[in-house]
């Protein structure tokens, strides 16, 4: 087994390879405005750490969100179309249970938040680093302050609203390395994983700009 | 002639507003032209919603490459490049077409040909009419863009001579189509209308014909006002409107500046041959009225098929293809979607050989539109 790995659901770029055991390589850099332009070199990159090419890959895994769009639907689509083009199966991971894995958190219940912009969290509660017990959302961290009071929790949503999340820790971003070591794991274990298709859970803004369709720069 | 296996099989994605198009030719034979459209998804809206454009695009691309690819016969090993709009467009639903193209040219081992989207559209002709004169006279009209440009060589050396300096053409037809509640997009339906009325029923506007007005560039946002006052008024006075003469007359007054500026930059440059683009060059009476002073002014039209007009991945991959025979550098992995990338830029070429372009990138940023 050979599993590639990446999400762009966060600021973070990440991307990781598996080998089925362990982790062979990985790269994560944090830029929310260039997901575009830094994950195909950062791919290229963690395949020639490991000396591997792209068709040594068995699997590829990709984050699902959710996650503000326009990052999202970078790793989403460079993962559908590596599925095509290699001809391997492309498995979803929810992004928050990436963090959750990673937490660390021995015994739950714990919330992971990831900053969903406009002053709002996209969470989820998890029972252990494995078990999400509800969710994702997405809400104002004032409006479930209530329902995740006195837990423990993960992410940058958690870091940036210590008033809902008083007992917020690291890890702030999703790895690759460990969506990939639960990717592998769930497989091992014979569990499907999801479809490879985006977490958005808002409706899109129905705002026509104003000189919509004009690509010519004036 | 050389055999046509020769010519290099380019696959071209394009997704610079709402229309996810994949095609694939091999030099100037086309081969495949897929096309999703979520047109209809905006039609409610009057207008293209960037989110829902992209969110149908990523939906869209992996079953529309596989179609592509099945109407062509061809395997993806054999291509020997893939070309997708870098810009300019929408840059939401740009992205998702840059970062299905990277990987897949990744994935495939074969270069990357990131290129300019109105270059794309002169391209196609080739499609169509066979090798671009050099130079060409491009008029690029549709919603998005109206421009005269004029090409030496539609990989390297495009120039804008004229655009229009408020509302796309298009973007006119679907406003005044909006005013008339016919729906949209506009432009086919107000064509439709129009053939049954008379164009010189109404006389409206001309913008920038005056002997002091600037000579390629254009106005459709007076033209817009008036038609919708006049509209107003009739309405006001308790009167019926004449549809089919209000859009007779309006796509006349549209139709007639675009052609009257195009065949005079043609005699200017001294080009005998006009290529007419983009969507709004399936207009009917565009193509008679450009077709009968053509003819009287001695130039040679060249518009392709109305499919190929509107935006597709086959012009993107006619582009790549010329890329390719000319040797043009291939783009790097890490290339970016640029929103508003200049006309003069036909392709974003890596930085490793980039130089030359670097320095045409820094003078043509300037001049352009200024
Ligand atoms: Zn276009």
């Amino acid at each position: 087994m050979l599993l590639l790995a990446l999400d762009t659901a966060t600021p973070a770029v990440t991307v990781a390879l598996h080998d089925g055991s362990s982790v062979v390589s990985e790269s994560s850099q944090v830029d929310a405005r260039r997901h575009g332009e830094l994950l195909l070199p950062a791919v290229d990159r963690v395949l020639a750490d490991a000396g591997l090419r792209l068709d040594a890959v068995t699997g590829i895994v990709v984050g699902v969100g959710p996650g503000p769009y326009t990052g999202l639907r970078v790793g989403l689509m460079t993962a559908d179309t590596f599925g095509l083009a290699l001809g391997v199966p492309v498995h979803g991971v929810c992004t928050l249970d990436g963090l959750a894995y990673a937490s660390g958190i021995e015994s739950g219940p714990f919330v992971v938040a990831t900053d969903a912009r406009r002053k709002e969290v996209y969470w989820a509660r998890y029972d252990d680093v494995r078990t999400r017990a509800g969710g994702p959302a997405v809400d104002r961290p004032a409006d479930i302050a209530d329902e995740v009071a006195g837990l423990p929790a993960v992410g940058a949503g958690a870091l940036l609203y210590p008033d809902t999340f008083p007992d917020a820790r690291a890890p702030e971003h999703v790895s690759a390395a460990a969506l990939a070591s639960l990717a592998a794991e769930r497989l091992a274990a014979g569990e499907e994983l999801l479809e490879p298709r985006p977490l958005y859970l808002r409706r899109p803004d129905a705002q026509v700009p104003k000189n919509y369709k004009v690509v010519t720069p004036k | 002639m050389a055999d046509s296996r020769d010519e290099p099989l380019v696959l071209g994605i394009e997704t610079s507003c709402d229309e996810t198009g994949v095609g694939i030719v091999r030099g100037t034979t086309l081969l495949a032209d897929a096309v999703a459209s979520s047109v209809d998804e905006h039609a409610r809206f009057g207008g293209v919603v960037p989110e829902v454009a992209s969110r149908a695009h990523l939906e869209a691309m992996v079953p529309t490459i596989e179609r592509a690819l099945k109407e062509a016969g061809v395997s993806a090993r054999d291509l020997d490049g893939i070309a997708v709009t870098a810009g300019p467009g929408l840059a939401g639903a740009l992205l998702v077409g840059v970062s299905a193209a990277k990987a897949y040219a990744y994935a495939l081992g074969k270069p990357l040909y990131g290129v300019n989207h109105l270059a794309s559209h002169i391209c196609v002709d080739q499609l169509e009419h066979g090798p671009l004169p050099e130079p060409t006279m491009a008029l690029l009209v549709s919603g998005g863009h109206s421009s005269l440009l004029l090409s030496a060589d539609i990989t390297s050396d495009v120039r804008p001579l004229g655009a229009t300096i408020d509302d796309a053409a298009g973007e006119a037809f679907d406003k005044i189509a909006r005013v008339l509640n016919l729906g949209f997009p506009g432009g086919p339906v107000i064509d439709r209308y129009a053939r049954e009325g008379d164009p010189n029923a109404i006389s409206f506007p001309r913008g920038l014909t005056g002997p002091r007005d600037p000579a390629y560039d254009f106005s459709f946002s007076g033209l817009k006002t008036s038609v919708a006052r006049w509209i107003e008024a009739k309405r006001a006075a308790g009167e019926d409107v004449p549809v089919r003469d209000v859009s007779a007359s309006f796509q006349e007054a549209v139709v007639d500046v675009l052609t009257r500026k195009a065949v005079r930059a043609c005699k200017d440059e001294g080009v005998d041959h006009l290529m007419i683009g983009g969507g709004v060059a399936a207009n009917s009476r565009l193509r008679a009225l450009a077709q009968e002073r053509c003819e009287k002014a001695g130039i040679r039209l060249r518009v392709p098929r109305p499919k190929l007009c509107t935006d597709n991945g086959a012009m993107v991959a006619a582009l790549g293809a010329e890329m390719v025979a000319r040797n043009r550098a291939a783009s790097s992995w890490d290339l970016s979607a640029d929103s508003s990338l200049p006309v003069t830029e036909p392709h974003v070429p890596g930085h490793a050989h980039g130089h030359d372009h670097d320095h045409v990138h820094e003078v043509s940023k300037e001049n352009l539109y200024s």
